[in-house]
């Protein structure tokens, strides 16, 4: 009854952008029992894009980016205490103080971590960093603004490229080393990689690929100096960056029976989370960067995404259908996107650009710096991605909701003269990357697909 | 059909008061209805919104190939406002440089204080007066001074630009089946001498610059991000009229909504923080744009019909403003609304270049007019309005104080 569903215990774990919507979208759709959102960094939300831009590059300080309020929403926020377990039974979330809190119903919205470097005593080193935390983010932006002589980052992801950016904004001589072919190549394939390695290098980015850091080195009193590489090479640097992607936060969840493992937790599209059999819960929801949820446009695998839009839209669902009737549910269909801003760049992207075989450069060019590429998959469109030309996605991603044919139709005044020759997508294997991908199928690659063999004539 | 004569009804000028009802009517023929004269005509915003973001979509009427109601013969390269990307992009940005972000992030809101004062000027002008006339004593005179003060236009040169603007703004309107042959010989006249007009102004700043548009412009030190000298003329052409003409209609629209609705002057004059929401549901309401035209480059299906290359299609989106199926009762003009993507400013790659001032000077200008509208009364209703289909606005709007 929807009466009872508005009222009662819900706990949200995890006080970022998932939990804060969350929490906004049950006041506004009229829940009016008790609500504790948990949370285990000691901060009230905030946002973590600006953190590898606008605060690293000293025009914001970390402590600015708090998330706007839409709305009170009377919650019991407790702040700077972990969850660490979760009793399915009884319906308690235990608490790092020994404390548990009975719910009604559950919301886990625990996002991701940093990846942290692997040699603990390494990752150790003063002027070691990873950048997730608002805390970590003052605290490498106050040693940029110290000037160091040079600074290393490793793994060429969007958080790697976008600390390049903003070192070399700010006059810093980088380094940066990756594994894979060329930065951002496990996000957007081999054609805009191309562009995002010119666009480093352009900017005096020393841009190394092909290469992993082996050993961080420090000056005997604990302060990092330098790294040696693969190739047989050291970088001799002040700070070093660690931007090897996320690690998603489930480790509370072991004892639970939930489907939780390293790519997240696996829930149905009405964000409900399944247990370890696969059955569907009714009481535990999940949200944000910590979800794993199936997705039609995309062959219903299994999509782990670390998207801003995607933890916002993916809260809403969650809490509408947790205060909602079964018939008035409403499933998670967001098609997926994600933007970045880096050497001068606003590159935005729509769908998933890996579920893809190949690509066309349907408007604009590579020498312009000024594109829209195109991917698809099996003959459709499945997604694109912009680059300065952001005004256009909004009909690219009506071509993915409809699935329209690969290669897009022809007719734009500024559509690149080898627009009608497609080229592989060259999305490699995550493996031999340093990073991950933002946007992760974790269900089967594509190209193992099983090909439906449609009737002709 | 009755939907085939939409447009001629629609540009008719009788209707020029209260087109919704015939918006209401294209909306109700379908997303896509076929003109007379083979055109078409696009009222449901999501259509509208699909094809103002489409790339295979052209604004330039260079490519228009099928007859259509347009004035022809238009053989210079028009301003930006009618291009494509690349071109488009180039014009665009570089006429953005000296007016806002990221280049000159500050230029726009630097005119906030002038604006304060020209609409204090202008209201006390109007102290001790029964009678005034909205567009004469304020609407006009406000976003001309602005405008002028931006680009560096002396105001004593109004009656030169007020002649050049009538004749080219009246070559922006629409009229099926009219012979707008000697309409357009005097706007293309009229766009060549004031473009000469603004060149030469522009030209007498050159290192000797004073704080404004036309100064940058020619003063832009790379060479590769300077306009040559028939680019500097069509574009500050358009800005120097679009910068103005719109927004005229934007705060007559606005004193007229609000005198037709005493309780939402009220509201607003309790709760003068609501104005700038009041301002975006205005450009909902009663945009100052109604139609933009549009070409597509390639045969195109939209909602099951196919528009062949080159066919002229006209995007009301003034109509769109009102669709129903996007917008909660749609005819009530409420400055509360919550969900406000109107295409008051257009949408897509030409979303207007001058929103920002145009907000900041509606804001004002009701901001100030609002406090001594509580017991003014309109002396007509409707008001006598422009020839202008596209651009629509009244003439004049006298109210009683
Ligand atoms: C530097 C950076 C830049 C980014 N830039 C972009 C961008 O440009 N565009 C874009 O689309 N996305 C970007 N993102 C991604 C975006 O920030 C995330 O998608 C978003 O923050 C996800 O929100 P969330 O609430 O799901 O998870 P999170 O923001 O990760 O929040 C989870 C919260 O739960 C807490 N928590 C974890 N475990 C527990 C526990 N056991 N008990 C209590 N609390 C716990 C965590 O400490 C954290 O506060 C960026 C991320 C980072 C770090």
């Amino acid at each position: 009854m929807p009466g009872d569903l508005q009222d009662g215990r819900i706990v949200i774990v995890g006080a970022s952008l998932a939990g804060l919507r969350a929490a906004e979208t049950l006041r506004e759709e009229g829940f009016t029992g008790s609500l504790t959102v948990v949370g285990d960094e000691p901060h009230p939300p905030y946002d973590r894009p600006p953190l590898s831009k606008q605060v690293l590059l000293g025009k914001a300080s970390a402590d600015t980016t708090a998330l706007p309020m839409r709305r009170d929403t009377d919650a019991d926020w407790r702040l700077g205490v972990a969850a660490t377990g979760l009793d399915p039974l009884e319906k308690r979330v235990m608490l790092a103080d020994g404390e548990s809190l009975p719910f009604d119903r559950l919301l886990i919205a625990t996002g991701t971590r940093a990846r942290p470097w692997p040699n603990p005593e390494e990752a150790s080193l003063d002027g070691v960093f990873t950048l997730r935390t608002s805390d970590e983010a003052g605290g490498l932006a106050e040693r940029l603004a110290a000037g160091p002589g040079r600074v290393l980052v490793i793994g060429a992801g969007f958080t790697g490229s976008e600390i390049a950016s903003a070192c070399r904004e700010r006059g810093i001589e980088v380094t940066v080393a990756e594994r894979g072919p060329a930065p951002l190549v496990g996000a957007l394939g081999g054609t805009l990689s191309k562009l995002a390695a010119v666009m480093h290098r352009n900017h005096g980015v020393d841009l190394r690929c092909g290469v992993t850091v082996t050993t961080l080195r420090g000056d005997g009193n604990g302060r990092f100096t330098g790294a040696d590489l693969s190739d047989g090479s050291r970088v001799d640097a002040d700070v070093c960056v660690v931007a090897l992607g996320a690690v998603r936060n489930v480790e509370w969840l072991a004892e639970s029976g939930l489907a939780a493992g390293p790519r997240g937790v696996a829930c149905d599209a009405g964000c409900r989370a399944f247990n370890m059999y696969g059955i569907v819960t009714d009481d535990v929801f999940v949200a944000g960067d910590v979800s794993r949820f199936p997705h039609p446009l995309f062959g219903y695998q299994m999509l782990s995404l670390e998207h801003w839009g995607n933890a916002v839209a993916q809260a809403e669902v969650a809490a509408h259908n947790m205060v909602s009737p079964g018939p008035l549910r409403r499933p998670h269909l967001a098609v997926p996107t994600f933007w970045s801003t880096q050497f001068g760049l606003n590159i935005k992207s729509v769908g998933v650009p890996t579920y893809s075989d190949h690509v066309v450069i349907a408007q604009g060019s590579l020498e312009a710096r000024r594109l829209a590429v195109v991917y698809g998959f099996q003959g459709r469109v499945t997604a694109a991605v912009t680059v300065d030309m952001a005004k256009s996605l909004d009909y690219y991603k009506h071509l993915i909701e409809t699935a329209a044919p690969f290669p897009p139709p022809l007719g734009s005044a500024d559509r690149a003269i080898a627009a009608d020759i497609t080229i592989p997508s060259d999305v490699p294997d995550p493996s031999g990357l340093s990073h991950g991908p933002t946007v992760a199928l974790t269900g089967h690659l594509p190209d193992r697909r099983l090909t439906v063999v449609q009737p002709t004539g | 059909m009755d939907s085939e004569t939409l447009l001629a009804r629609i540009t008719d000028y009788e209707n020029r008061p209260n087109p919704y009802p015939l918006y209401a009517e294209l909306r109700e023929a379908g997303p896509v209805v076929r003109q007379a004269d083979g055109s078409y005509l696009i009222g449901t915003y999501h259509e509208i919104a699909a094809l103002l973001h489409d790339p295979r979509m052209s604004a330039d009427p260079r490519i228009r190939t099928a007859p259509s109601p347009y004035p022809s013969g238009e053989t210079v390269k028009p301003p930006f406002l009618r291009l494509d990307d690349p071109e488009h992009h180039r014009l665009r940005t570089l006429a953005m440089r000296p007016f806002g972000p990221p280049h000159s992030p500050g230029r726009v809101d630097a005119m906030r204080g002038e604006i304060t004062r020209i609409t204090g000027e202008l209201i006390e002008e109007l102290r001790d007066r029964k009678q005034i006339d909205i567009v004469d004593d304020f609407a006009y005179p406000l976003p001309i001074t602005v405008i002028c003060r931006l680009l560096g236009v002396p105001r004593e040169d109004e009656s030169l630009f007020q002649a050049w603007t009538d004749s080219i703004v009246a070559t922006a309107d629409i009229g099926p089946e009219e012979d707008t042959t000697e309409r357009d010989r005097t706007g293309r006249q009229a766009r060549q001498e004031m473009g000469l007009y603004l060149v030469n102004l522009a030209e007498q700043r050159r290192d000797r610059p004073t704080d404004d548009m036309l100064s940058a412009f020619v003063n832009e030190p790379d060479p590769a991000l300077r306009l040559s000298q028939e680019e500097l003329a069509e574009t500050t052409v358009l800005l120097f009229i679009a910068g103005h003409e719109t927004t005229v209609n934007l705060i007559t629209n606005g004193v007229l909504t609000l005198l037709r609705q005493p309780e939402q002057l009220d509201h607003l004059r309790r709760e003068p923080g609501l104005l700038p929401r009041a301002v975006e549901e205005l450009l909902r309401y009663e945009p100052p744009v109604h139609m933009r035209e549009r070409i597509p480059h390639a045969d195109i299906d939209i909602a099951g019909t196919t528009i062949s290359q080159g066919t002229s299609v006209v995007l009301a989106l003034a109509s769109g403003n009102r669709d129903p199926r996007r917008f909660h009762e749609p005819d009530r003009f409420d400055p509360t609304r919550p969900d406000n993507q109107h295409f008051g400013f257009g949408s897509g790659i030409h979303l207007c270049y001058g929103a920002p001032v145009a907000r900041l000077e509606a804001e004002a200008a009701l901001g100030t007019l609002i406090p001594h509208l509580s017991t003014a009364s309109l002396v007509q209703d409707p008001p006598p309005y422009r020839q202008n289909a596209m651009l629509r606005g009244p003439r004049h709007l006298p109210i009683q104080l």
